[in-house]
């Protein structure tokens, strides 16, 4: 098994991790970093067909790779418009969570 | 050299160990620790994979200034105080789930193992496009960035202004223009302060090392800027420096140099060399990294207002 196959099944299998993460945490922080193990495994997918587009001259193709970079400041940038969301709705609110059904709860008196 | 795949096999495995830890951890500070540590091992994937310029910003951006971004709105929740009870799934809908995630990484496993041959390669357009610009850098990636795919890198820059804008945008209608909260709430560390009063020199130096050797070496702009924006939220943390007030004049200004001088150089190219982001050849590197250097600045302008979160009402 090549090193580049290696990473590949390994990107797979972290976005099954962030998968599960993100459907199953109930706080909303810990479905942020799931979600970035995922997105992290897409990245790696992405990164094996930059190694296997190696052509005479290059190790790489630099095109994925360029692309990857992109990604990864755009996906903290969403990360940070994310937390700022979450923050501001706990402080509005006395939840920290994003489940519907507390939402529609009366509210029991412990909020401002 | 029989060495090496052992070496990729227990990295492949450390980096799935620590990120089965970052989803199962009970408390959120491990999940992020280990988080945190997961983006530095994968950095040495990337390096595996012959892309030294992803690993350096998977280290600094996908764990490091994401790390911090998560434990400040950890602490910040915390300081909130008012969680509520968590409700845990059944049983059922854990295995479910479980399954579902199964099946999805089984798919793209088994999409990986049948990749075509011979694979697809966008590499020798992007070293055509780059030699027919002239610009004379001796790194593709930052040759892709900055020549072949330029309008999507002047695009992210944008991105990058748009979340600033929308972080900002969500503060309280009263602390409008107002500073952010500081990153740190109580009276910092001796220790802390003094790493900062020695780190943030050294480390603006080695920033500035890997944007102007990224022509030529793995580095870059993007990672450059990465590190500058971290030694400042170094002494944030450390109360050398409080957020700078979103009003501020000087602040908009780093933050719009980058894509701002990015658009003007691009449509300069129209006219003077004939196309949208097109750079003549004999002046294509100097333009280049005058580009970059201004991106830098937006860089490490714009990753500690993400940070650092929307204006807030408190002085402190």
């Amino acid at each position: 098994m090549t090193p580049s196959v290696l990473a590949g099944l390994t990107g797979a299998a972290l976005v099954g991790f962030g998968l599960y993460g993100l459907i199953l945490h109930p706080h909303p922080l810990r479905k942020l970093l799931a979600f970035n193990l995922m997105g992290s495994g897409v990245f790696l997918v992405f990164g094996i067909v930059a190694r296997r587009g190696a052509v005479a001259g290059s190790r790489f193709d630099p095109v994925p790779q360029a692309m990857v970079i992109t990604g990864i400041v755009v996906a903290f940038a969403a990360s940070a418009i994310a937390v700022a969301l979450i923050l501001r709705l706990s402080a509005e609110s006395s939840h920290v969570t994003l489940d519907p059904e507390v939402w529609t709860k009366p509210n029991d008196g412990t909020t401002k | 050299m029989s060495l090496l795949p052992i070496l990729d096999v227990v990295l492949a495995s450390l980096v799935i160990g620590v990120a089965i830890f970052t989803i199962s951890a009970r408390e959120l500070f491990a999940s992020v620790v280990g988080y945190v540590a997961y983006g530095l091992l994968l950095a040495f994937v990337w390096i595996r994979l012959y892309a030294p310029d992803v690993a350096l910003t998977e280290a600094a951006v996908g764990s490091g200034v994401t790390g911090v971004l998560l434990i400040t709105a950890g602490k910040r929740l915390g300081a909130l105080k008012n969680a509520a009870p968590e409700a845990q799934p059944g049983f059922a809908f854990k295995l479910l789930t479980a399954v579902l995630a199964a099946l999805v990484a089984s798919a793209l496993g088994a999409v990986i193992l049948m990749l075509p041959d011979p694979p697809p390669s966008l590499a020798p357009e992007a070293a055509a496009a780059a030699d027919g610009a002239g610009a004379g850098l001796g790194n593709p990636i930052t040759a892709v960035l900055m020549s072949y795919r330029s309008l999507d890198t002047m695009l992210e820059k944008i991105v990058l202004i748009l979340a600033v804008v929308g972080v900002w945008s969500v503060g309280a209608d009263k602390a409008w223009g107002k500073a952010p909260a500081p990153l740190r709430q109580q009276k910092p560390y001796a220790p802390m302060v003094f790493l900062a009063q020695m780190l943030a020199p050294v480390g603006a130096l080695i920033a500035i090392h890997i944007f102007w050797t990224g022509a030529n070496a793995p580095g870059g702009a993007f990672q450059g800027g990465a590190l500058l924006a971290a030694m400042w939220m170094v002494t944030m943390m450390a109360r050398l420096a409080d957020p700078p007030r979103i009003d501020s004049q000087w602040l908009r200004l780093a933050l719009v140099a980058g894509p701002a001088v990015f658009l003007i150089s691009g449509l300069a190219g129209a006219v003077v060399a004939g196309a949208f982001f097109a750079y003549p050849p004999s002046l294509a590197k100097p333009i280049i990294l005058f580009i970059e250097a201004f991106m830098v600045l937006s860089i490490a302008a714009a990753l500690p207002m993400l940070v650092a979160g929307p204006p807030s009402e408190r002085p402190d």
